[in-house]
């Protein structure tokens, strides 16, 4: 039997607001089937996002949704959850949203190893505001602000979130879409935070003027620079030129946010006897 | 039994204002001259169950506290200057959202960096224009340790019954002042909690507004589930852009706060009833005004002072009221003018307004209020 995604799409909130071949809903349906996978009660799970079209996401999903402002996903999310760390707390966005204005946002959530899971949707633009280039912008490429080519060097987002101390990150791509569910559920079993970066395409603010002649192009681009990790250690530096490696990238056990602050809480009242 | 009189600094008092309030959740950045707040939240939230958190900057602070009081907490952050300017956004989507939360902010001079440990009070305009939109505005002026306390308590309950975010915004000297302070029992202050929803959870809209101008507000991981953004949005939460709810939305999320201006606004009237000049003052300044008036007195001056308690909404009324009996008003203030716009506003040239402004980092003595006084009279 088919899957039945309408179990977690809010009634009556469809059709969504992304373009055809727009790679988001590609996501939003592996985000589904890894909560149902998980048995998560809707009531008891929050998706937060920031802004632009990645953020809207939350909207079409029928649980506690939170769609914020520009880059602080991470931040109320962080509120909510040491409310409340019963609740299932997950962010969606975009990379500009989690690593340009919500940069400091993102890797201060890594470093708490707070129980979150991050899912950033790196189509390498800013896609809602009509293409300006963001901090996943490959150097050169063209954006509605550089019209001769960009001059800055990108993030690797998942290096980023590592650097900074998530203790779970993995890649994965729109492409290979059926291996979005099983990354994000292992990414929500793993206590602490987690940064699930899924690369998808923005056809029609990054495809169109950076000359890729249809989705189908950008789809493939997906599927041929993806690497498993595990492939990637019998392969040279050479043949690893221009991939990237995708699969869960680092996996660490460290003290979690909320479970330390519990801790606290037990210290304080002992002194307040 | 005797009650607990302690001797006590203001940031400290804002601190356990908020903790009779029943606050459960603290999220700042540290701040002069506020960081006693955050200090003393730290030590005494986890005693009772409660959350601290130090996030990486206010925008962070001011997000983090509204995510936990959409799970149903009462949370508070506390800041200063360039902190309230980075809060703005954030306070925006508050008033949007309609969250309930407090925002306490201790008064240092600006802009920028400007005078970290001098008094101002200058961020009173940034606390009604501060961030973008029209959008709903209560702020409080305390203007000793004591009342610092109960008016945060009451900027809770404000923040409570009206779903908004409600600043308390004591000068540098009443934040760092030391007073005796006598604390009342639990429950002796009445403490006003959110009204949550009697519908079903099928039933339930966050913005529902068959229950009036303050719709109820369910918590994130009870029984309901809800969306919040950001956007204009209809009664169900979700974004629209028809003309006619944006309009009618927008016009209800101000009209919740200024229907309801005499409830929110408190002030207090000393010597006014034959009063010629009278002073509008506020916070610290307010009690050189006092003195200023006592001295006046002695010396055959007819004066008076209007303190404001609540600085917005302001009170319109009665200031005007007052313009039609006396012969001048005075403001001091330390800062360039801003109250006395706002009183010019109200007296529609009743009467002159003569405002006093110090933005040295001193504050205004009453010495030069009664040379004012004599100056106008
Ligand atoms: C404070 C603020 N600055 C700028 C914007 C404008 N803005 C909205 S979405 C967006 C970029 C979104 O890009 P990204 O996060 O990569 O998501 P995408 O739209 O590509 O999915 C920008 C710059 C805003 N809404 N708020
Ligand atoms: S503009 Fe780009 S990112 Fe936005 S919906 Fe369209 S394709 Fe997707």
């Amino acid at each position: 039997m088919a899957f039945d995604y309408d179990k977690y799409i809010r009634p009556g909130k469809l059709p969504h607001i992304w373009c055809p071949g727009c790679g988001h809903g590609i996501v939003m349906k592996g985000l589904i089937r890894a909560i149902d996978a998980l048995g998560f009660e809707k009531n008891n799970t929050a998706i937060v996002s920031g802004i632009g079209c990645a953020s809207r996401l939350p909207g079409y999903m029928d649980c506690c949704t939170l769609h914020t402002a520009h880059g602080r996903a991470a931040a109320f999310a962080t509120g909510v959850k040491m409310a409340k760390p019963e609740m299932n707390v997950i962010c969606v966005g975009g990379d500009g949203d989690g690593t340009a204005i919500g940069g400091n946002h993102f890797i201060h959530a890594c470093r708490r190893n707070i129980n979150i899971t991050y899912i950033i949707m790196n189509n390498k633009i800013y896609g809602m505001t009509g293409g300006q280039f963001s901090p996943a912008t490959p150097t050169g490429a063209k954006a509605s602000t550089t019209p001769y080519g960009n001059p800055d060097p990108p993030f690797d987002i998942a290096k980023l979130a590592i650097g900074a101390g998530a203790t779970f990150v993995a890649r994965g791509t729109a492409y290979h879409a059926t291996q979005i569910d099983k990354l994000i559920v292992e990414a929500i079993q793993h206590k602490g935070f987690s940064v699930v970066e899924i690369l998808d395409d923005c056809p029609t603010t990054y495809g169109r003027r950076n000359k890729y002649k249809s989705v189908i192009e950008m789809m493939n681009e997906l599927k041929d620079i993806a690497v498993p990790v595990k492939a990637a250690e019998k392969m040279t530096p050479e043949q690893l030129k221009g991939k990237v490696l995708t699969g869960v990238l680092y996996k660490e056990e460290k003290p979690e946010y909320t479970a330390e602050y519990a801790k606290v809480i037990e210290r304080a009242k002992g002194a307040a006897k | 039994m005797a009650k607990k009189v302690a001797f006590m600094q203001g940031n400290e008092a804002a601190a356990h204002g908020a903790l009779y309030a029943g606050c459960k959740f603290f999220a700042g950045y540290p701040i002069t001259p506020s960081t006693e707040v955050a200090e003393v939240m730290s030590a005494e939230l986890p005693k009772v169950g409660g959350k601290f958190i130090q996030m990486e900057d206010e925008i962070g602070a001011m997000s983090a506290v509204i995510g936990a009081a959409l799970t149903g907490a009462k949370a508070l952050t506390s800041t200063s200057g360039p902190g309230l300017s980075l809060k703005q956004e954030i306070i925006g989507y508050g008033c949007i959202t309609e969250v309930p939360c407090v925002i306490v902010n201790v008064m240092r001079g600006g802009p920028s960096t400007g005078m970290p440990t001098g008094p101002s009070q200058s961020d009173v305009m940034c606390a009604k224009w501060g961030t973008h939109g029209d959008h709903p505005a209560i702020c409080l002026v305390p203007a000793s340790v004591q009342e610092l306390f109960e008016e945060t308590i009451r900027a809770f309950n404000l923040a409570e019954k009206y779903r908004t975010p409600v600043m308390i915004m004591p000068d540098e000297i009443v934040g760092h002042m030391r007073e005796r302070i006598v604390f009342p029992e639990p429950g002796e202050i009445e403490v006003i909690n959110r009204t949550t929803p009697s519908v079903s959870p099928e039933q339930y809209k966050p913005y529902d507004t068959k229950f009036g101008d303050v719709p109820p507000l369910a918590a994130f991981g009870s029984d309901y589930r809800f969306h919040v953004t950001g956007l204009n949005k209809m009664e169900d939460g979700f974004p629209t852009t028809k003309a006619s709810i944006v309009q009618a939305e927008e016009e209800r999320q101000v009209r919740k706060v200024e229907a309801n201006a005499d409830d929110i606004i408190k002030y207090e009237e000393y010597m006014l009833d034959d009063a010629e000049v009278v002073v509008v003052a506020f916070g610290s300044t307010s009690r050189s005004a006092r003195f200023a008036v006592n001295e006046a007195r002695k010396q055959g001056i007819k004066a008076g002072l209007f303190r404001l308690i609540t600085f917005w909404p302001f009170p319109e009324k009665q200031i005007l009221a007052l313009s039609k009996k006396v012969k001048a008003f005075i403001t001091p203030e330390m800062n360039l003018g801003m109250c006395t716009e706002v009183v010019k506003g109200c007296v529609a040239g009743n009467a002159p307004v003569h405002g006093i402004f110090r933005v040295d980092g001193e504050p205004i003595n009453p010495d030069q209020i009664v040379d004012k006084m004599k100056e106008v009279k």
